[in-house]
């Protein structure tokens, strides 16, 4: 009888105090909820109810109804989006730039930074530095207002080519040259930036590494590759995680801005596409395309932190 | 150290491809400063020059009369410094009871702004949120949405946490409200981050023109950027509005007109450029913290 009744007990004050005890916690933390609560409720408000919103992208979405009175569609979106020209072209366009961009753009700043850090002359590097960090501290509309003169008919460029006998072009209006472009340009916007983060990681190798290296006869090329190089490789492989969530969103800001009406063919991409939908209110449409585009960033993200993990555990992003 | 031949070709050649990237970088720059200083006819002629020929201050006169160019100053300086001060508020009031060990359920909440870095609703929840919250055509749709990033929180979190606790503990063993420790101790320590994020977020408001572009299409709050985009970019608005447009060929080309414009507006950022590079330099070695 003793024991029978001393069981439900414990029991029971078991389950109070993990409670009490967690009650207890809140209270000893209660000024420190209270600061919390009004930043965390701002981001949870325009970070994960845009999240709630992605319903419209399986809904017909009746502006008047609302998100939860519109009636539910599947997948109806989605065949819309896959038939339709616009989407496909769209997809096409921006998996095509983002691969250029992979190739080209990304390992721009990893080059410079290993150039750079050749230099040893301070003063040249430090202007160098300078001078290439500067477009990145200007928008796109701001660049695309420097590009768009400079560019055309009578502008810097064909003005300067025109010193090597070259005749003009209008650089920004032919679709031929529009991914070009868009590459160099964002090479131009980006690269001298990005070199930071690298350049950090160069400064940072034992020096000692280096001098052995030498006494051991290694030429520049040599110790570039086999010092420089795989000190760099964690941060680029961190780099590339980052920017491999990105993957289809390949610069809506620089090719907005850039894109005319005569290379609109070659420029629509996904999220421009997006916009189009929105400014003609043909918003599950927009939302479904949107909702693809931010999937196919998520997946490439995960599988591509598995798979460094599963190279070097602790190589990953988290 | 001795250098040998096939040293100094690298070194040579290096240098050279600097030097070539460097101009290339700045040419584009310098040559809209050129042309807005220079006269229609050097404008329009085939000639390469560095500097203008003929500098004339004509281009400025007329864009700096433009009436939408002062609002949109103002509108940009507007939401400059609210977006600053309610950013740094709200970003600083999340870090800090995070970066407290003992703060409940602090490892799910971090996971909440993890997950918002790699996954996000998309451009029209967002606009028909703000939509629905009744903000179009507001100075809130400008500065609330993107208050909070998930980036700068965990930035400023960890440059918290580097404070050591014993300040914070004797300092509420002492009587101050957490509210104080933070104001009065928490946040004078921490100067050089929120230095580097305050300049990061003005920046990024003073570059800002998408928000503006979809939520305040009714031009009160046309910022800056929006102006440009609009007279420069794909100049569906004219820079000389009302004016008689074979007057305007023989004055100024369209083309100096917009780089007068280009340069007005990016001044600031120009001016401030050393001093803005030196710290956002310093931000992005306090940004590769891993989270």
């Amino acid at each position: 009888m003793e024991i029978r009744r001393a069981m439900p007990r414990t029991g029971d004050s078991v389950r109070t105090t993990r409670w009490q005890g967690q009650w207890r916690v809140y209270k000893q933390h209660r000024a420190l909820i209270m600061m919390l609560l009004p930043g965390l409720a701002l981001f949870l408000l325009f970070s994960y109810v845009p999240m709630y919103g992605i319903i419209i992208a399986f809904k017909h979405f009746q502006i008047t109804e609302g998100i939860l009175g519109s009636p539910w569609a599947g997948w109806d979106n989605f065949e819309r989006l896959f038939q339709g020209k616009g989407f496909e072209q769209a997809l096409r366009h921006s998996v095509l730039i983002a691969f250029l961009k992979m190739v080209f753009v990304f390992p721009a700043p990893i080059v410079l930074a290993l150039l750079l850090n050749e230099v040893r002359l301070t003063w040249f590097r430090r202007t160098i530095q300078t001078v290439t960090y500067l477009p990145h501290f200007f928008s796109w509309v701001v660049l695309a207002g420097i590009l768009f003169p400079f560019l055309g008919s009578d502008g810097g460029f064909n003005k300067l080519l025109s010193l090597f006998g070259i005749s003009n072009q209008l650089w920004l209006l032919e679709p031929d040259y529009f991914y070009g472009t868009i590459v160099l340009t964002d090479i131009w916007q980006s690269a001298g930036w990005g070199s930071i983060v690298y350049f950090a990681v160069l400064a940072s190798i034992d020096p000692t590494l280096y001098e052995a290296a030498i006494a051991d006869g290694a030429s520049r090329w040599r110790r570039i590759w086999h010092i420089s190089l795989p000190s760099l490789a964690p941060t680029v492989i961190i780099m590339y995680l980052l920017s491999i969530g990105h993957f289809l969103s390949v610069g809506f800001d620089q090719i907005y801005n850039l894109m005319t009406p005569p290379t609109s063919e070659v420029g629509e991409i996904l999220d421009t596409y997006v916009l189009r939908r929105l400014l003609t209110m043909d918003y599950e449409l927009g939302t479904a395309a949107g909702l693809f585009n931010s999937t196919i960033g998520l997946t490439l993200v995960l599988v591509a932190n598995a798979l460094v993990k599963l190279y070097d555990k602790d190589r990953g992003l988290w | 150290m001795k250098t040998t031949w096939g040293e100094r070709i690298f070194d040579g050649g290096n240098i050279a491809f600097l030097t070539i990237f460097g101009l290339t970088t700045l040419y584009p720059l310098l040559y809209i400063i050129t042309l807005s200083f220079s006269t229609p006819a050097d404008a329009m002629a085939m000639k390469f020059y560095w500097f203008p020929l003929h500098p004339t201050l004509m281009s400025y006169e007329k864009v700096l009369a433009h009436p939408d160019l002062v609002s949109s100053y103002v509108n940009t300086l507007i939401r400059t410094g609210v977006g600053i001060a309610i950013s740094l508020t709200m970003t600083a009031i999340i870090a800090y009871p995070l970066s407290r060990r003992t703060f409940p359920h602090r490892k799910l909440i971090m996971k909440l702004f993890v997950f918002s870095m790699l996954f996000s609703g998309g451009t029209i929840p967002m606009f028909l949120l703000v939509k629905n919250l009744g903000m179009l055509n507001t100075l809130w749709a400008l500065v609330l949405p993107g208050a909070v990033s998930a980036f700068n929180m965990i930035v400023m979190r960890n440059f918290f946490e580097g404070i050591p606790t014993e300040i914070i503990e004797s300092a509420r063993i002492d009587g101050a409200s957490e509210m104080r420790v933070l104001m009065r101790i928490v946040l004078p320590l921490s100067v050089p981050v929120i230095a580097v994020m305050a300049l990061w977020v003005g920046v990024a408001h003073w570059n800002q023109w998408f928000d503006a572009l979809i939520y305040t299409q009714d031009n009160r709050w046309q910022v800056l950027q929006l102006f440009l985009r609009r007279t420069v970019v794909d100049a569906t608005v004219s820079l000389t509005p009302g004016e008689d447009m074979n007057r305007i060929r023989e004055e100024y080309t369209p083309e100096s007109l917009k780089a007068a414009t280009i340069v007005a507006v990016t001044l600031p950022i120009l001016f401030l450029y050393p001093f803005i590079q030196r710290y956002f330099v310093k931000g992005i070695m306090l940004g590769s913290v891993k989270g």
